[in-house]
């Protein structure tokens, strides 16, 4: 290994200099505020986590976590997303008695470095869950929030893309009798392989009628249409049920008035076996990977031993500030370059601007080496130099 | 809304070309001549970008290309987070494990070079067999005529070069075409462009 020089970091972590502070404050100010007002409540949980709990309970693949040794042995891992450490903090402290639970975050999460730039290790992510309730209207009520979100961000174009785990699940096992099977074409769908899925459903020994419902469902995509088309697909409860689950939501998401950013997509397979309901993903203009994504995880609280249904989203702040554009959020910071003899005038103009709330710096003049390239960087600039006249 | 394409230089370029044209879209006839890298093609709605075929994937995952035409060794190769939309039947070959005829498989550390490392080790894999696996960028043939691997796995398309050079082809590994792969991002935000095209390409798609 090569030495490292002092500019160095390690690969996909990155900096955050005053101006994307900037931007980020106010992105994450505007966000938070709007999920307080939908009565959701703030939470923060340690950085590292056992790997035996949540880190494997997560839904990150094991490769992408980073773990360490604790001094008794014990695996650690750096969080690789909230969501898992909010279901062991819900199940294990404040869900107790299975009333709805209303939880959000703003932190920083951690995936391995990969093999190329453009992902950065760590990154900050905002979002819901809502644990103890298995309505759709929770479903809704978490979609509609993150559209609300997005909005209060700045973001104008975007689209929601709305799938059902549990619909594709049930065309399968319908058409396909068993598990292992469904799990081979699932597999499919999560790598967007639809060639491979194609091939692979005119390979297997159905009829022609269940290998077109089958095909069918790669364009099962679009408005509520998409839903009736569905519908058509599917004979046992489950998958009826899924359609029924997806009709009240398509007719939830008209009431919050939020439906013209939703499409639906049945292909939507977000991972292989994290999900249990509807799920979506939210994708934006000038920004080529998904801003962020949530769905119904009723199985994941189970491994903290407590069952409870729950739905969330998170949203990825890096990837929406680059899918918001050129921002004006310049700090206005104002300043003082004063001399030793009106030092006490300088504080106190200093003390009386503050307490306006602006934002001011105090320079004595001798600290300065180049005044020219100092003053550039401020607008607006007081001197207070020299024998004031008075007196003296 | 323009749609960007990423297309490979070489030789798929041209067959790619073709099937676009019978699809029915005017692209100006000195299109391949070009030494640009891009290429705008206002009258369609379209700009298209020349790249490497290994790195058409990569413009595409990273959204900055919508579309792209890359072959099936790639996508198994780099397994990119893209749409595989369509086969396009065109630029048909398969990849494969070649070596000298009656060549003797080392024993200890059977060696394979490839441009493929990662279709080559988890080939192997798959086999039960464990390889050391050297990269090369091109000339594989070379590698076991001159005892750099016992064997190697590259694409075989007519089978010359490796007649040429006194090499067998062993075992196939997986046939490859062009594939029509998408940005998952491109595919919500251009949703009806990009239905629209994988209609029109699917129609003029020759049969096996």
């Amino acid at each position: 290994m090569s030495k490292l020089f002092m500019f160095e970091k390690p690969l996909g972590m990155r900096d955050t200099l005053p101006f994307l502070y900037e931007i980020k404050k106010s992105v994450r100010q505007a966000m938070t505020s709007e999920i307080e007002k939908w009565g959701y409540e703030f939470i923060e949980t340690p950085t590292l986590e056992y790997y035996e709990t949540v880190g494997s309970a997560s839904a990150i693949a094991d490769h992408q976590l980073f773990k360490l040794l604790d001094q008794q042995g014990h695996t650690l891992v750096l969080r690789p997303d909230m969501t898992a450490p909010i279901a062991r903090l819900a199940a294990s402290r404040l869900y107790q008695q299975g009333n709805p639970l209303r939880l959000a975050y703003n932190a920083s999460v951690f995936r391995a470095q990969q093999r190329e730039g453009g992902r950065p290790a760590e990154f900050e992510q905002m979002g819901v869950e809502c644990i103890g309730d298995g309505t759709v209207a929770a479903d809704a009520e978490v979609i509609s929030l993150m559209i609300a979100t997005l909005q209060q961000a700045g973001l104008q174009h975007f689209t929601v893309a709305v799938g059902h785990i549990g619909y594709v699940n049930a065309l399968f096992l319908e058409i396909l009798g068993n598990e292992e099977r469904a799990n081979v074409l699932r597999r499919f769908l999560y790598e967007k392989n639809y060639v491979g899925y194609r091939e692979h459903v005119k390979s297997l020994p159905l009829s022609s009628i269940d290998q077109q419902r089958l095909l069918h469902l790669l364009d099962l995509r679009g408005d509520e249409t998409a839903i009736h088309e569905a519908r058509e697909l599917v004979h046992t409860e489950e998958g009826v049920n899924a359609i029924e689950e997806l009709h009240e939501l398509w007719n939830a998401l008209q009431l919050y008035e939020v439906a013209d950013f939703v499409k639906m997509d049945m292909t939507l397979v977000s991972h292989m076996s994290y999900y249990t309901g509807i799920l979506f993903e939210v994708y934006a203009e000038n920004i080529g990977f998904p801003l962020g994504n949530g769905g119904r995880y009723d199985e994941l609280l189970e491994k903290f031993a407590r069952k409870a249904p729950a739905t969330g989203f998170g949203i990825r702040l890096d990837r929406l500030i680059e899918a918001l554009g050129e921002m004006e959020t310049e700090a206005k910071i104002e300043c003082i370059i004063f001399s030793q003899e009106r030092f006490g005038e300088a504080i106190q103009l200093a003390n009386e601007k503050r307490r306006e709330g602006k934002r001011v710096v105090l320079q004595h003049i001798s600290g300065i080496q180049d005044i020219d390239a100092y003053s550039k960087r401020y607008q607006h600039i007081t001197y207070l130099l020299g024998h004031t006249g008075k007196g003296e | 809304m323009v749609l960007t394409i990423a297309m490979p230089k070489g030789r798929i370029f041209e067959e790619a070309l073709e099937l676009l044209r019978t699809a029915g879209y005017t692209l100006p006839p000195e299109f391949a001549e070009s030494r640009k890298l891009i290429i705008e093609v206002p009258e369609e709605k379209m700009r298209f970008i020349l790249a490497k075929p290994m790195d058409v994937v990569t413009y595409v995952e990273h959204g900055v290309a919508d579309l792209g035409i890359a072959g099936k060794d790639v996508m198994l190769e780099e397994e990119r987070d893209v749409y595989e939309l369509l086969d396009l039947k065109i630029s048909k070959c398969h990849l494969a494990v070649a070596g000298l005829p009656h060549g003797q498989v080392h024993h200890i550390a059977p060696r394979v070079a490839t441009k493929y490392p990662n279709i080559a080790s988890s080939y192997f894999r798959e086999q039960g067999e464990q390889v050391e696996i050297i990269r090369l960028n091109g000339s594989i043939e070379l590698a076991p005529l001159i005892g750099l691997a016992d064997r190697i796995v590259d694409i075989v398309s007519t089978g010359r070069t490796l007649k040429e050079n006194g090499l067998v082809e062993f075992e196939k590994i997986a046939d490859v075409t062009s594939r029509l792969i998408v940005n998952p991002v491109s595919y919500r935000m251009k949703d009806v462009q990009i239905n629209q095209m994988v209609e029109r390409l699917s129609v003029v798609i020759p049969d096996e």
